[in-house]
Order: C-alpha cells, then structure tokens, then sequence
C-alpha cells in the first residue's frame, strides 16, 4: 500500500469563506465582508441613489424648501410578510413599497423616501432575494420615491418565513390639504378607485391546500400619483383610506366609527372583477372583506363627486373607480348595504383571517 | 348549511383508482372528485361540495323553473291590466307546480 | 356563473317578493333549515323585501355552528398532540371551546391546517407517514359523501396514519325535534337544497304528513329561496301539508345513490349532541364498525373530555323560535361574536350574532 503524500505544510492557510454563496449565511447578517457583499452586489446596484450612497448611518435630507410653503411632513411605517414571496401579479418588494407609499398617500402626502428593513432567513437564495430587490426598485421607481436608508438582518433557518420587509417613509402633505374622519359630513359620497378582493384572491389561488387555478392578479400598486389627481380636482377630499387587510368591510367601519357618522353602500355598485366573484364564491368569502393593495376609499363632498371620478378615471390606477354609496346621519358607527334586491343589511367588521367556508 | 357551487366539467381521468376532474367556475379550475356522478360527461354542470361533485344539473328543470319566473312577469303584467278592471286577482300558485 | 346569475335577477325577485305578499293573508312562521340558506337571505336582504305577514325562522342548520362543545374540546385535545396534524374545514378554526380556539392551539405550536376537501387531508397522510392525520369531519348529509370516501381511500391504501373525529348529524330528526319542542311556532320548513341533492326528498313527506307542515325542498340563490318561500306560503294559505320540490334542477327524489351507498357502508347511526340544543336520537351519523380503526376517538385517548354548555345561553329557544335573540339574558352581556357562548352566536350568520351585528334589540 503507497503511504499518503506528506501534509504540505507551507501550502497551509485558513479556508477563507466562500463569498459567492447562493443562499444566504448566517454570516449576512454578521455585519463584516459578506454584509458588505449584500449591500455591494444586491441592494446598492437596485436602490442606488445619491443619499444611499452616501452610505452613512442614517441618511440626511434637504427637506426646508418642500415645507416652506406650509407643507407638513407625513411619516408612516409598513411591515410586510407574505407567503408565498412572489405571487400572481406581484412579491413582497412591491408590497413593501407600495404599502408605505399608499400611508402616506392616504393623508394627502407626496411620498419622497422609504427606508427599508430585511429579515432574511437563513437558506434564503440569493438569486430569489435579488429579484424581489430589483422589484421593489422597479416598484420605488413607478412610485417616485427613493430607498435611502436601510438595513439587514439574518435569522436562523426555521425562524424566518424566507423575507420579511419593513419599510418606513415621508412624504409632503400640500398646505391646505386636510384629510380625517372629522372632516366627514353626512351627504358626502362614497368613491372606490376600482374592483375589490384581486389581491387577497391571487394570494388565496397559490396558498397551499386551497390552490386553484385563475386569471387573477394582486392589484398592488402605487396610489400616490391617482391622490394627487384627485386632489387637483377637488382639494377639498374628506378622507382617503387603503382598504388592504380586512377588505373595504373593516375601511368603511373604521370610517364610520372615526366619524361617528353611518355609511350606506349600495350592492349592485360594487365592483368586482367575475373571476374574482367566482373565486370569491367557491371558497365563501365576501369580496368585501377581501384584501385590496392597489384600491382607495374616497370620502368626497357631494357635489364634487363627479369632478373626483373623472380625475380618477382618467388616471391607470383608478380607470373603473365607481360611487359605492355614502356618508348618513343615522346609524352612526354602522355600514349598511341595500342590497340588490331591494333589501339592506349590516356590513360587520371582520373578526379575523378569512377563511374558506363550507357552510 | 352546505356551500355548493355549479361548476362545468372540464375533463375527466383517473387517479388512485377515483374518478376525478376538472370543473370550471366561471374561470376558476379546480381538481373535483366526479366518483359520486359516474355518468357524467365533459360538458356537463355540477354542483360541487368541498371538492366532489354530488349532483349533476339537469338542464330542462333548471329552463323549466326560469321560464316558471319568466312567466310570473307576464302573469304580473295581466295582473295590473286586471286589477285596473277592476277584477279580482287570480292566485299565480296553481300555474306553478313542481317540475317532474 | 351559469346557473348562478340567472337566479340572482333583482326584478324577478320583486316579483317573487309581490306575489307571496299577494298570497300571505295572515301571518306565517317559516324556518329555512340550512345555514346556507340563512346565509343567503341575510346577505341578499330577502327578509326585508318579504311582506309583514312572513318571518323567517333561522334553524340549526350550520354544522359548525351545532358542533358540540365536547367535540371542539376532543378536536383541540388532538391538535395539542405532537405527534398529529389536524386538518379542518375553514370555518371550525375560529369555533370556541370550553377554553380557546383552534387557532390558540395552532399558535402554541399545534399543527392545524385549513384544507377544502377531506381528500387534502388524505393526500397529506399519504405524504407524512411519520405523523398522524387527524380530519375534523363535520357536516350534514351534504358532506357526508366527501367524509365517507375519505375514509373508504384511507381504508383501501392502508393509510393507518389517518383517522376522523367525526362529528356528523342529520336534518330530518332536527326537524322532527323542532316540531315536538314545546313552544314551537314553526308553520312551515324550507328544506335544504344540498342535502336532499345527496338523500333525495323520499324521507320528508311523512314528517309533512305527522306534523301537519308544508316542506318545500329549496336552493339558495335568491330567486331559489322566494320561489321556496311562494310555495310554502301557498300551501299553508290553501291548508295544504305536503312535499314539493323548488329545487329540482339539483334535487330529485332518489337523490345521489352512488353516495347514499358509500354512506351507508362508512357510517351508522348514533344519537348526537347538537350545541345548544341538547341530545338528539339518531341525528348524527359516526363511524360503522367495519371503520372503527379510523375513528380518532378511539385512536386518541379523549376520556374525560367533557363539556357542559354555558347555562345562561338560550340559543335552543331562539333556534326553535321560541324566543328572539335579544329576549336572551346573555345576549350582547356575556354572549357576543367574539365572546359566542352558543350556536347562534358562533357563525355570522347565527340569529343572534345577525341580531347583534345589526345592533338589533
């Protein structure tokens, strides 16, 4: 038997770590040549910008010209899971930006600059990471905002759900814009910007156990520029409102409870797309209570109703935005829907997670 | 008690030895377990609980009961030239027994 | 949807609503059975475009709902289990025990999945003979036949990580509990479209004929439940007693044999406890001795696992009509939709969560 060759010691070094790996480590998130590995090869090349790329520990911006005129400043803050990561029509990097973008909206702001947080899951690959990085740059790109801040940490594998995204913005809201439940009068209208419940079906078609299969896509989009349309038509809106988890059923009775006012909608108004009726059917869910990530809720005056939808329907996001009822004296606190048929009933406020029905 | 819905049958195969298709809901597709309907055909409609077929819909009773409502429209039309005569009403129910 | 579309038409349903108030001469208690059934008239406003005389009664037809509590509490005594995973309808996860949900348990680290068919749950002891499958198998005789196969697939595979803790029960002997309970108001009974799909109408003319009541097999479309209601209220104004079918594009008499025979092979008869109502003989079907095997309740040690009902809650008179939900001392107290303490409270479309949800009193 030949003896093994002698160990060559001069050739001796410590393995060093293998840098292009394609999952992620622990070692992403340890802060050293790896996290600068992310940064350099995943987020900065997406979200470049000249404040990210500062890359300081918190990014500082010139904001005294955009307040100066009476503007005040809107801050929100949006955290994002969803499984799975990528689905029908849109991924987690859209929702992140898009959510964040959508709050701040809903007060009347331009949204300027996100912030963004990673929880990367230990195993998560690298390549899936990189697309959902180079969504939401698309995203933030269609929105008119900029990530200029961010940060990343790793769990271990088991504890992480693949990604989560949290994402935090401000934006400018136009002096003389003044948008809340207080603002609300009986007599004002109802507007919805277009057909419900498509994001939370094209969720529910690709969750385990409940698949079917569907033309149906998430609706998340990006409302800031549809809010700035409807407000140069009326600057006088009530009260914006996303209706995402909980559908326009959980919007309108918050709406209605904020006002201490009643809300009645009307039945054959509301719009939803048939497909997403139909998904809607066979599971027993009520479009109403359905998650949206691309619709709003308008409380407009009356009499600029008209004026609002048209802004509204000349915009891409809010092409089939349509009167769904409007705002009473009595019943406060309570939705109720005439239905069809001539009769009404009451919109309750969702309990929990909807889930399919076999009765 | 029992969400149902029509859906129509797409194609039918088998698969562990069960008779299983795809049934079309107004475009949503899904696997619906057909065993229970060994006689019916791509095409046809059914009602569908908790993924398996437990009824097929029979086209003429289904006509029958919308022309049932069709004439009570016609029915109430005569009604109102009626009642402007100022004879009495006529019970609609008799027109309307059950479809064999 | 075909054949969904065609029943929802808002003119036809006026006229519909028109002609039973033409018909209606004196006031009528009816009870449309099935959950579904109640679903559908609160959701579309039938009841409000009915004329005064006609009050619908909502009966005890949602298996969730009359789930006995001793059941729930079996079904969480599983789920708590490490080595099972319980897989169940929607709808039950949110149902309360004597302590919690499904979903606490699931968020203490049970295995709790939401499947749509019984046959999902099949599929997953197939992938996971490591684990035991547990299928909460509740229902009327509607979801009898999905339960009934899972099992028979079970049996012919050799799945021996798979059982049921079944939990099904009956229309017929409801109706005929309604009927004999003191107090009773109900003139007349819808009877439910998708159970008599799969039982045919055969067992119903003799309980028209012991009790006096016009039984009208109905569907749930809103044009479906009117026509329902314009027969019942026509036989009951000529004092007629009998079975009609309003259904029969779905239903006939035999119903689905090929169903009826897997049934009578994987189930048999046992009285049932129905949530606030109480013992019924033979209104519940368990599994026949040949499928003891994937009976959970004898794979899984439940002894001493019982559940008294909350004293206080008055659900079995309001579902027998007997009272309205807001004549219940609980109600909207220590009883509400987040807080049910009886069947009617449970689902959104119980009498007493619909009362509560419209701030009815």
């Amino acid at each position: 038997m030949a003896e093994p060759p002698p160990p060559d010691v001069a050739g001796f070094a410590c393995p060093a770590p293998l840098r292009d790996r394609p999952q992620i480590v622990m070692g992403h998130g340890g802060g050293g040549a790896l996290s600068q590995d992310l940064l350099e090869h995943i987020f900065l090349p997406a979200f470049g910008n000249p404040v990210l790329d500062q890359r300081g520990d918190s990014a500082v911006l010139d904001v005294a010209g955009l307040l100066a005129d009476g503007g005040r400043l809107a801050f929100s803050t949006d955290a994002h899971v969803v499984q799975p990561l990528i689905f029908p029509g849109g991924s987690i990097g859209e929702l992140a930006v898009n959510g964040t973008v959508n709050d701040l909206a809903m007060s009347g702001a331009r949204p300027l600059s996100l912030s963004a947080a990673f929880i990367l899951e230990e195993g998560l690959a690298i390549a899936e990471l990189a697309g959902i990085v180079s969504r939401m740059a698309a995203a933030a790109e269609r929105a008119g905002v900029s990530i200029v801040t961010g940060d990343t940490k790793v769990v271990e594998r088991g504890r992480g759900d693949g990604l989560s995204i949290t994402t935090a913005g401000i934006g400018v809201v136009p002096a003389g814009v003044e948008l809340g439940p207080r603002q609300v009068q009986p007599g004002d209208a109802v507007i919805v910007s277009g057909t419900l419940a498509d994001h939370g079906m094209a969720i529910m078609s690709v969750r385990e156990g409940l698949a079917f299969e569907a033309a149906i896509e998430s609706d998340t989009a990006p409302l800031a520029g549809l809010v700035a349309a409807m407000l140069a038509a009326c600057p006088w809106l009530r009260l914006l409102r996303d209706p995402t988890r909980g559908g326009v059923a959980t919007s309108l009775n918050e709406i209605a409870a904020a006002a201490g006012l009643g809300i009645e909608i009307e039945e054959p108004a509301i719009p939803v797309s048939p497909v997403v009726a139909s998904g809607c059917e066979i599971l027993g869910l009520d479009p109403l209570q359905v998650a949206n990530e691309g619709k709003l809720l308008a409380i407009v005056p009356a009499d600029e109703a008209q004026a609002v939808l048209a802004a509204m329907r000349a915009h891409e996001h809010g092409r089939q935005a349509t009167l769904l009822g409007r705002v009473v004296a009595e019943h406060p606190g309570i939705v109720v829907m005439r239905t069809a048929l001539g009769g009404s009933r009451v919109v309750p406020m969702p309990i929990g997670e909807q889930l399919p029905r076999i009765c | 008690m029992c969400l149902a819905v029509p859906g129509q049958v797409e194609s039918i195969r088998d698969e562990h030895g069960i008779r299983m298709g795809r049934v079309n809901f107004g475009g949503v597709v899904k696997d619906v377990c057909l065993a229970y309907l060994p006689e019916i055909a791509v095409g046809d409609y059914a009602i569908v609980h908790v993924g398996f077929a437990i009824s097929k819909i029979d086209e003429a009773s289904a006509q029958e009961t919308l022309r049932t409502f069709a004439e009570l429209g016609i029915l109430e039309e005569e009604l109102a030239e009626l009642r402007e005569s100022d004879e009495p009403a006529r019970p609609a129910a008799d027109k309307t027994e059950p479809a064999p | 949807m075909k054949h969904l579309a065609e029943y929802r038409d808002a003119d036809t349903a006026r006229r519909l609503a028109a002609e039973i108030g033409r018909l209606a001469t004196r006031p009528w208690a009816i009870m449309e059975v099935c959950g579904g059934q109640t679903h559908s008239i609160i959701r579309n406003g039938i009841d409000q475009i009915l004329p005064p005389e006609i009050e619908m009664i909502h009966g005890p037809g949602c298996p969730v709902c009359v789930t006995p509590l001793e059941t729930i509490d079996k079904a969480l005594a599983i789920a708590r289990r490490p080595e099972t995973i319980l897989c169940s309808f929607g709808d039950m996860l949110r149902v309360p025990g004597s302590r919690e949900d499904l979903f606490a348990v699931k968020a203490a680290g049970g295995d709790v999945r939401v499947v749509y068919s019984p046959l999902d749950a099949v599929t997953l002891a197939r992938s996971r003979p490591d684990r035991e499958v547990v299928f909460l198998a509740i229902g009327f005789e509607t979801t009898a036949p999905a339960n009934a196969m899972a099992v028979q697939l079970a049996a012919r595979e050799g799945l021996a990580n798979f059982s049921m803790l079944v939990s099904h029960v009956l229309v017929p002997p409801a109706i005929r509990a309604i009927m004999m309970s003191p107090g009773n108001r109900v003139n007349a009974f819808l009877a439910a479209g998708h159970v008599c799909s799969v039982m045919g109408t055969w067992q119903y003319p003799p309980l028209a004929e012991e009790f006096g009541v016009p039984i009208v097999v109905t569907g749930f479309e809103p044009l479906d439940l009117l026509e329902g209601i314009r027969r019942t209220v026509a036989q009951l104004e000529r004092g007629r007693h009998e079975l009609e079918n309003a259904y029969p594009r779905v239903v006939s008499e035999r119903g689905n044999e090929a169903a009826q025979a897997v049934i009578a092979e994987v189930f048999a008869p046992v009285d049932r406890a129905w949530r606030g109502i109480g013992v019924i003989p033979a209104s519940g079907w368990r599994l026949a001795d040949a499928y003891a095997g994937f009976d959970a309740e004898r794979r899984f040690d439940l002894t001493g696992i019982t559940a008294e009902e909350s004293p206080l809650c008055q659900s079995g008179e309001v579902l027998k009509g007997a009272i309205k939900p807001s004549q219940c001392p609980a109600f909207g107290k220590e009883c509400t939709p987040r807080t049910p303490l009886g069947a009617t409270m449970v689902s959104s479309e119980g009498a007493c969560a619909a009362y509560y949800n419209a701030g009815r009193t």
